[in-house]
């Protein structure tokens, strides 16, 4: 069981992470904001992930959690 | 100890090494050159270490990281060095990091000469770098007493978490005098768990964090009120000097350190004229003995003070600001490194009483 | 990723970072070891003055391109030239980030920043430096290598370097490097992707990556 997590209050939604993502797993929230007022990144397509772990080493906020 | 010949600056590198320092970085630059030199040969010899910097800056800049880990550390140089190491300084100073710095004044300003000089006052007691900070400032006026002023100045950059000038001009620094090194003085090694010497999550020790950055005003202004406490406490605790025949003086001379010693030789020129002239030597420059100066130049006997300097007039402020205007304080000195000689101070003198 | 390998390592305990001055300024804030504030580009000196009092521990700096490539040079080339047994971080973003935009020694021919507003122009200012190039012809240089954050096999090789620098230290081999190229959306005016693909489209083809020296 794969397990993605982000940790929300940390993001700055610099979208790096949808961007390194080769199977759509992620995406920037359209809906809500974090404390910090940014559009944070979000778990779409959980089933996807191959826990490449791409996302995680782009984050420049090291926000991103990948448990196999 | 047998007394033994010595040349100024190595005897402040041997007394250095005595008191407990193990780490000396330093750059070269005339007339300061045997400390290096001498640090490099004996340092190794006692389990220490000597690098020569690629300049005084990053020479200043090893003693930072050195300190930050603990160490007794030094570094010398001559006036335009000490000019290049005034950020290090004040980063020091505000790091709370103890080092000792040792100045051999040459000619200035700019490249100026290597004679013998006074011309640094100003940078090393108002401050050379930016900032709100002091170092404490040593100024010897023979080689047997910069040795002794070693293990002091160690002591008390390490008690203070302070760094510390030793003062001094290139006739200190290579001349010879007899040198007994058993006058070092007490050594008293301390524990430091402030600094940097590994840190295990958890453990006793807190981490280390060597530092002088706090981009928040009010954390700046703990460190800074924190630092004015300690000054404050160095200004009643450490004033040093020496007064010379003061007592019931007509005149009082006012020197430090090579200068001191023309002023001494003065006051036995003018005592077999019959004039009574006396002489304080600060040996803090800073914290500066205000107290002490006023004292001897506010007596009734004295008409006027002197002070006399290799520099166009630095140290006269200081006295003046002592004297506070109770009584003249005349200045005979120049700028560059002409030495005056005993007999035109005590001439000087005549003229005064004459006037 | 330094915390990471320095983790891995195990080397936690006995390791001291140093911070410059410059956007890692914080830097003592993220991690939690032993931590150093140093004046601007005199990194190198200050780590040399702390390994030379504690040689069997380890120590590294963090620097940009405005510390390290054009105030703290003599600094670094005479810690490589000595062989100091250090690992320098070195953040390539061809700019200098936290002052707000200005060109670095590193900004590229053509780079518009808030001091070379028409394009840096080579006449006037050279052409950008080369760091790790330069520091490979030191004998004292024991690894040097360029990396990129751009891509995922970038990241995993960069991080794959700052191992090896800094297995160099614990080795004793003499001086390590890892230069990095990374982004600065911000000065750059481009979004964090752009900048990302501006790493592989211009900054790459002058900044070549690879091993540089590896003793």
């Amino acid at each position: 069981m794969i397990k993605v997590t982000i940790y929300e209050d940390w993001c700055k939604g610099c979208g790096l992470c949808v961007r390194a993502c080769p199977k759509g797993v992620l995406a920037l929230s359209t809906s809500h904001l974090n404390k910090k007022g940014y559009y944070p990144a979000e778990v779409v397509n959980q089933d996807a992930c191959i826990a490449c772990t791409a996302c995680a080493r782009t984050c420049p906020d090291v926000a991103i959690e990948i448990e196999k | 100890m047998a007394k033994k010949l010595m040349k100024g600056c190595e005897a402040i590198a041997e007394a250095a090494i005595q008191a407990g320092c193990r780490y000396f970085f330093g750059y070269p630059i005339t007339p300061q050159n045997d400390i290096p030199e001498y640090m490099s040969l004996r340092l190794p010899q006692v389990g220490g270490c000597f690098l020569q910097a690629e300049s005084e800056l990053a020479a200043i800049n090893m003693v930072y990281g050195a300190a930050g880990a603990g160490a007794r550390v030094m570094t010398s140089s001559s006036s335009p060095g000490i000019s290049l190491k005034q950020e290090g300084i004040s980063t020091a100073a505000a790091a709370e990091l103890p080092c000792v710095v040792v100045n051999m004044m040459r000619g200035g300003p700019g490249l100026g000469n290597i004679q013998a000089s006074q011309g640094d006052y100003f940078q090393a007691t108002k401050g050379g770098g930016h900032g709100d900070y002091h170092v404490i400032v040593y100024a010897p006026s023979s080689i047997q007493e910069a040795v002794g002023m070693m293990a002091k100045a160690f002591d008390v950059a390490d008690e203070y978490r302070i760094p510390v000038m030793i003062l001094a001009d290139g006739l200190i620094g290579q001349m010879m005098e007899p040198v007994d090194m058993d006058q070092v003085g007490e050594v008293h090694l301390r524990e430091k768990p402030w600094a940097a010497t590994g840190y295990v999550p958890g453990g006793k020790k807190p981490r280390a964090v060597i530092n002088s950055l706090y981009i928040e005003t009010e954390d700046l202004d703990v460190l800074v009120s924190r630092l004015e406490a300690r000054y404050e406490v160095i200004r009643q605790k450490e004033p040093m000097i020496e007064t010379y025949k003061t007592e019931g003086a007509e005149y009082i001379l006012c020197a430090y350190g090579t200068v001191a010693r023309v002023c001494k030789a003065a006051v036995r020129i003018l005592e077999e004229k019959g004039v009574k002239v006396g002489l304080v030597r600060p040996i803090t420059l800073w914290p500066f003995p205000y107290d002490k100066v006023r004292e001897a130049i506010a007596q009734e006997s004295v008409k006027e003070a002197l002070t006399v300097e290799v520099s166009s007039g630095q140290m006269v402020e200081d006295i003046r600001l002592a004297v506070n205007g109770i009584k003249p304080v005349q200045f005979m000195g120049k700028g560059g490194s002409r030495i005056p000689s005993a007999e035109e101070i005590a001439e000087r003198i005549m003229e005064m009483r004459r006037a | 990723m330094v915390a990471e390998v320095i983790e891995e390592l195990g080397i936690r305990e006995k390791t001291a970072g140093i911070a410059p001055v410059g956007c890692a300024v914080f830097a003592y804030n993220y991690f939690d070891i032993d931590m150093y504030e140093a004046a601007h580009g005199r990194a190198p000196a200050v780590a040399t003055g702390y390994k030379r009092v504690q040689p069997d521990h380890y120590i590294f700096t963090y620097q940009g391109d405005g510390d390290l490539a054009s105030i703290g040079t003599a600094e670094i080339v005479q810690a490589a030239h000595r062989g100091e047994k250090i690992t320098t971080i070195f953040i390539n973003n061809a700019i200098y980030g936290m002052t707000g935009g200005q060109m670095a020694p590193t900004t590229l021919v053509g780079q518009k920043t808030t001091t070379s507003p028409l394009g840096r122009d080579k006449e006037h200012c050279g052409e950008p430096i080369r760091m790790a190039e330069m520091l490979a012809t030191i004998s004292g240089s024991a690894f040097i290598a360029r990396c990129a954050l751009n891509t995922t096999p970038n990241l995993i090789k960069t991080k794959q370097a700052i191992k090896k620098a800094f297995e160099t230290q614990i080795a004793r081999k003499g001086f390590s490097m890892v230069e990095i190229l990374s982004p600065c959306p911000t000065n750059w005016g481009k979004s964090p992707a752009e900048a990302m693909d501006w790493i592989g489209e211009a900054m790459i083809p002058y900044y070549p990556l690879g091993v540089f020296k590896e003793v």
